[in-house]
């Protein structure tokens, strides 16, 4: 239905408009819409809102984002989206004038009044000088050319990512915190990149020989060439940049120079403008310049002598600069800093003094094994040095020490173990290492909060780890110390969340368990049902309980629960994978990960006739369609459908892929016919509803082409038969498989997977996959359930192939053929007049 | 819900059994931002624009639970009466006026064209 609508068009309301009004209130504007201008404002804005007039310039056309997590822009883990700290409606909701991309070139103390490139001439009361630094370019031949960038903006990240996408080759110039992280970004999205570096050591100024080692092997371990000792003579290019030559004669062709040698505290304005600059400008203990009603904070001023290149020191900065703008002086008193390096993969800390000399006593632990070294300075009883590598669980904890000055005297022979052994016990209780920390430990270093900022706002009110994301920031950009911030939820909150296992959301005071045992016991039928007799404190339950619900009805109740789409998450209800864009991709099943010329024609059909965007070759062996729309979904089934495809439950909590490896067929290494096993286990095993996505591999020896040893089921093919391994997954936390057992022939291979997918489904917890449910029962009661009892073994896989006898039907034939229709259907279209004419 | 006090021209968007209960369908507007219209599971109907406050995921794809819908991107609750993020998220999204007679939904004109844009960033 379409409405063609011909009445009068909509008018403007021109009463709307107000004169501007006379502001009584100081103006306080801010040079620089970065890190620590934007910080300085919003603790402004925390202690007395109304207070300032604010005006922002921002040379970046950008609102403020967290300038830290380039790297991970740069590496593909995050979007610019995702980094941006106050988007534009946080200027608007605070009344905050900004103005990006409009550097201020000029500032005239006597007048008051600051002018930018674009000729705006703006006065102020008080004004705030944030500009941050310029990044170091060595002075060599070429450094002008075309393709030399530093990396220091969202500018600098679309140029790699630009020069990337042709491929190629990068040079980095830096070895430090900032190259290494330049370059890993660039291996990641696929050039080819030797990081050059003039020192012996890789980041020396963090890390002593032995990490820098570490750390070199291991980069150079992914593909990277790492060149220390080296200097840069120049670099050439006919127009562009070609290569970098080094003062030995060497020559490195490249495509892409990033600079990464250090940072310059950007003073020119402050410089021109007559106030006292040193290294940077230079500020007293409330951040205030040689002139009064001028302020600067962050990388670019000077402190006690000191100037900084990370943020922690801008947040205690930002902190007193808010307090003296309020009346409340408390004064900045320097900041003792501690380095992480962000690549994946590595875990590498550092703080303080590691220099050693006089009276510094060294404490080192290596284990080659793991890959891990430690080494803490102490010097008259004091920690004053940390250099992790490896294992940097207890950074923070060494870190506190240091900043603290506290005595390690007693707990000098067990400081290298880490917190759980020092502290006495020797017991690994994280909560109490966690609770051992003084107030002033950093939990979140992404946003600088300390452990007694996450525990007064636990106190005030936030008690779920999204309200302490919410309100104090902590753990909302990386996550990297969800874990902290839940152990402090614990603590603080003690009994309430100490209390028994976790119920199953807020909608209930029972656990998943509770609720599965229950549903069995009083043969409980639909999710009313269950939500009347467990006395549900909501109406229709919430998105969390309602998806469990389903399952547990529809494992418990084979042939006889009628699904609940409601229930179900946009992906199963769609058969398609959601995207960001509000389209869909699919994902075809390709039994084993085989296909033939059939399938390939009929997937690049629906391609071209659908217009999709990106078709690729996915992690679990098949191909992803991208960008198909919802209306267009079953169209695109049917036509798939006729080539023989069904759907590949990509979207699922539910059997996903059996990838498989050539095997012996063709491989001269192969012990049995892997492929045909993972595509009959595939056959047997698709279209099964589970707890969690299962992934299922088969290789054909132990070189494991098809890693077996990371998914939810995996088969090691050995000439005497196959060992079957289980509770394997990629995802965050790697977990390799436990080995259930081995079998000889591959029919138990089969027979042994189908009771072992049953069990799962029958006692695992809804949204938790194999490899934690496996930690959380033991091995050995699966192998007690599956290896041990052979008549339990049966039954459990008896009762999986009767389920599987509703499950497999393909969803999309039948939405192909028309069920469901208005779930991709808009209802009308409103088509007015005045927009069509 | 209806919102039968406002006053304007009323757009005839068809029979209300066009949504089944507890599911949500679109409507595409020329020139606007699509709207999504919610038939809750206690049999209230709600009209939204169809975009989630936090990164424009379509809140007609979410879960319906009561009057809140969750964003089937990242699992905001919005509720349908007044657009508004609950929680501890910020944020909200334009309600469109809605009311239902003899059997037939309808949305206020002057709200569905053009629905006001929100300010995109700097
Ligand atoms: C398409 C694909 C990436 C690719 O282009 O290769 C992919 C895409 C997604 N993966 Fe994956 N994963 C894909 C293979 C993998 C693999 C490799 C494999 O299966 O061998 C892994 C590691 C193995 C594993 O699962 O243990 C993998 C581990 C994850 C995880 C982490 C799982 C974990 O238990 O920790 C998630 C997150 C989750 O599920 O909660 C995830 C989640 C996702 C989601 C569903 C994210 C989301 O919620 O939107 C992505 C959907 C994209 C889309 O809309 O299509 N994906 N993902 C791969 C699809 C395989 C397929 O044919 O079905
Ligand atoms: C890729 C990368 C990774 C990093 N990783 C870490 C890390 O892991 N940990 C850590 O602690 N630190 C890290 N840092 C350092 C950290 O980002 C800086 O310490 C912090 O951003 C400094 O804040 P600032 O506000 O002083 O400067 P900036 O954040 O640079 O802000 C200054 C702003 O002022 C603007 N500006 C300059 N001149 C003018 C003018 N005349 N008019 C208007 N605007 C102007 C600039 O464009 C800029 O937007 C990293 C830095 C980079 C580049
Ligand atoms: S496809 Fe997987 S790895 Fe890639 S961005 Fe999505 S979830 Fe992350
Ligand atoms: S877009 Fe809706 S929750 Fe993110």
């Amino acid at each position: 239905m379409d409405f063609q609508d011909g009445i009068d068009p909509v008018t403007q309301d021109e009463d709307n408009v107000l004169p501007p009004l006379a502001e009584a209130r100081e103006h306080l504007v801010v040079i620089g819409n970065g890190m620590a201008g934007c910080r300085a404002v919003e603790e402004l804005l925390a202690r007395d809102a109304g207070r300032y007039r604010v005006t922002i310039f921002g040379a970046e056309p950008y609102v403020n984002y967290n300038r830290i997590m380039l790297s991970p822009v740069l590496a593909g883990e995050k979007t610019f989206e995702q980094i941006v700290i106050n988007d534009a409606a946080w200027y608007a909701d605070n009344g905050i004038e900004l103005i990006a991309g409009d550097p201020v070139r000029a500032i005239d103390r006597a007048a008051k009044t600051v002018s930018s490139q674009s000729g705006r001439t703006i006065g102020y009361d008080k004004l705030l000088i944030a500009t941050g630094s310029d990044p170091f370019i060595i002075p060599v031949p070429g450094k002008d050319l075309p393709g030399v960038i530093s990396f220091r903006d969202m500018k600098d990240v679309d140029t790699m990512l630009a020069a990337a996408a042709d491929g190629g080759s990068a040079v980095v110039i830096g070895g430090g915190l900032l190259g290494l992280e330049a370059a890993h970004g660039l291996t990641l999205r696929g050039m080819k990149v030797t990081v050059i570096h003039l020192m012996d050591t890789l980041m020396e100024r963090q890390l002593d020989e032995a990490a820098g080692w570490l750390l070199k092997t291991a980069l150079e371990g992914r593909g990277q060439t790492i060149l220390t000792g080296a200097n840069t003579e120049a670099i050439y290019g006919d127009g562009k940049v070609e290569g970098v030559r080094l003062k030995d004669g060497r020559d490195i062709p490249a495509s892409l120079v990033v600079m990464a040698v250090g940072i310059r505290p950007a003073t020119a304005l402050a410089r021109e403008a007559g106030l006292a600059v040193n290294r940077g400008i230079q500020v007293d203990d409330h951040m205030v310049t040689s002139d009064p009603n001028v302020l600067a904070v962050g990388e670019c001023v000077e402190h006690d002598g000191n100037v900084y290149g990370l943020v922690a020191p801008l947040w205690d900065m930002c902190r007193s600069l808010a307090d003296g703008l309020t009346d409340q002086h408390s004064g900045y008193k320097g900041s003792v800093t501690s380095t992480k390096l962000k690549v994946a993969g590595l875990d590498v800390f550092s703080a303080g003094d590691f220099s050693g000399g006089e009276g510094c006593e060294d404490i080192v632990l290596r284990d080659a094994s793991r890959g891990v070294y430690k080494r803490v300075i102490v010097k008259d009883d004091k920690l004053i040095g940390a250099v992790l590598y490896g294992d940097t669980v207890d950074g923070g904890w060494y870190f506190d020490l240091l900043k603290r000055e506290e005595n390690v005297a007693d707990m000098r022979d067990m400081l290298i173990f880490g917190q759980a052994f020092a502290s006495g016990g020797g017991a690994l209780d994280p909560k109490a290492a966690v609770a051992a920390l003084s107030d002033e430990a950093e939990i979140c270093g992404c946003n600088g909060v300390s452990k007694g900022q996450v525990v007064s706002c636990i106190a005030k009110g936030a008690h779920s780890l999204d309200a302490v994301r919410a309100t104090c920031k902590a753990s909302a950009s990386c996550g990297s110390c969800t874990g902290l911030v839940e152990t402090l939820l614990a603590l603080t909150l003690g009994e309430d969340v100490q209390s028994g296992p976790k119920t199953m959301c807020k909608c209930t005071s029972f656990t998943h368990d509770d609720v599965r045992r229950e549903i069995v016991a009083q043969d409980m039928r639909s999710i009313p049902e269950v939500m009347q007799k467990l006395n549900w404190s909501t109406p229709e339950g919430c998105s969390s309980c309602r998806p469990a619900l389903n399952y547990y009805l529809l494992c418990a109740l084979p042939g006889e629960y009628q699904d609940d789409q409601r229930s179900r998450f946009v992906n199963e209800r769609m058969h398609a994978n959601i995207q960001k864009d509000g389209t869909y991709s699919v994902v075809p099943r390709m039994w084993g990960g085989l296909t033939n010329p059939r399938e390939l024609r009929a997937i690049a059909d629906v391609v071209e006739k659908y217009d999709a965007p990106m078709v690729k070759v996915t992690g679990g062996q098949r191909l992803d369609i991208f960008g198909i729309k919802k209306e267009d979904l079953p169209a695109v089934w049917a036509d798939l459908n006729a080539a023989g495809m069904v759907s590949g439950h990509a979207y699922g909590k539910s059997l996903r892929t059996v990838k498989t490896c050539v095997g012996s067929e063709w491989c001269r290494f192969g012990t049995q016919d892997s492929t045909g096993l993972g595509v009959k286990i595939e056959h047997m095993t698709w279209g099964s509803w589970m707890p969690h996505k299962f992934k299922i591999a088969a290789s054909g020896c132990p070189r494991n082409c098809a890693e077996a040893t990371i998914k939810d089921f995996g088969v090691v093919c050995v000439d005497s038969g196959y060992e079957l391994h289980v509770g394997g997954n990629g995802g965050i936390h790697v977990r390799a498989t436990d080995l259930l057992c081995k079998v000889a022939t591959e029919q138990e291979a089969m027979d042994y997977c189908a009771a072992f997918i049953q069990l799962y489904r029958e006692e695992a917890r809804y949204l938790e996959r194999t490899a934690p449910w496996i930690e959380r029962v033991g091995v050995d009661y699966v192998k007690g359930r599956i290896v041990a009892d052979d008549a339990g073994r049966e039954a459990l896989r008896a009762r999986f192939l009767f389920s599987q006898q509703f499950m497999q039907d393909d969803p999309w034939a039948r939405r192909a053929a028309g069920e469901d229709a208005e779930l991709h259907q808009h209802l009308a279209e409103v088509r007015p007049m005045e927009i069509i004419a | 819900m209806s919102l039968n006090t406002q006053v304007g021209t009323w757009l005839d968007i068809g029979p209300v059994d066009q949504i089944s209960p507890g599911n949500a369908r679109t409507l595409p507007v020329r020139g606007g931002e699509e709207i999504a219209i919610f038939h809750t599971q206690d049999n209230q109907f709600y009209a939204l624009v169809n975009k989630c406050p936090h990164k424009q995921g379509p809140l007609s794809q979410g879960i319906v639970h009561g009057s809140v819908v969750a964003c089937p991107l990242h699992n905001w609750n919005i509720s349908l009466k007044t657009g508004k993020a609950l929680g501890n998220d910020e944020g909200c999204v334009p309600t469109i006026p809605l009311k239902v007679e003899a059997g037939r939904i309808f949305l206020l004109r002057e709200a569905v064209i053009p629905v006001p844009t929100e300010a995109k960033a700097a």
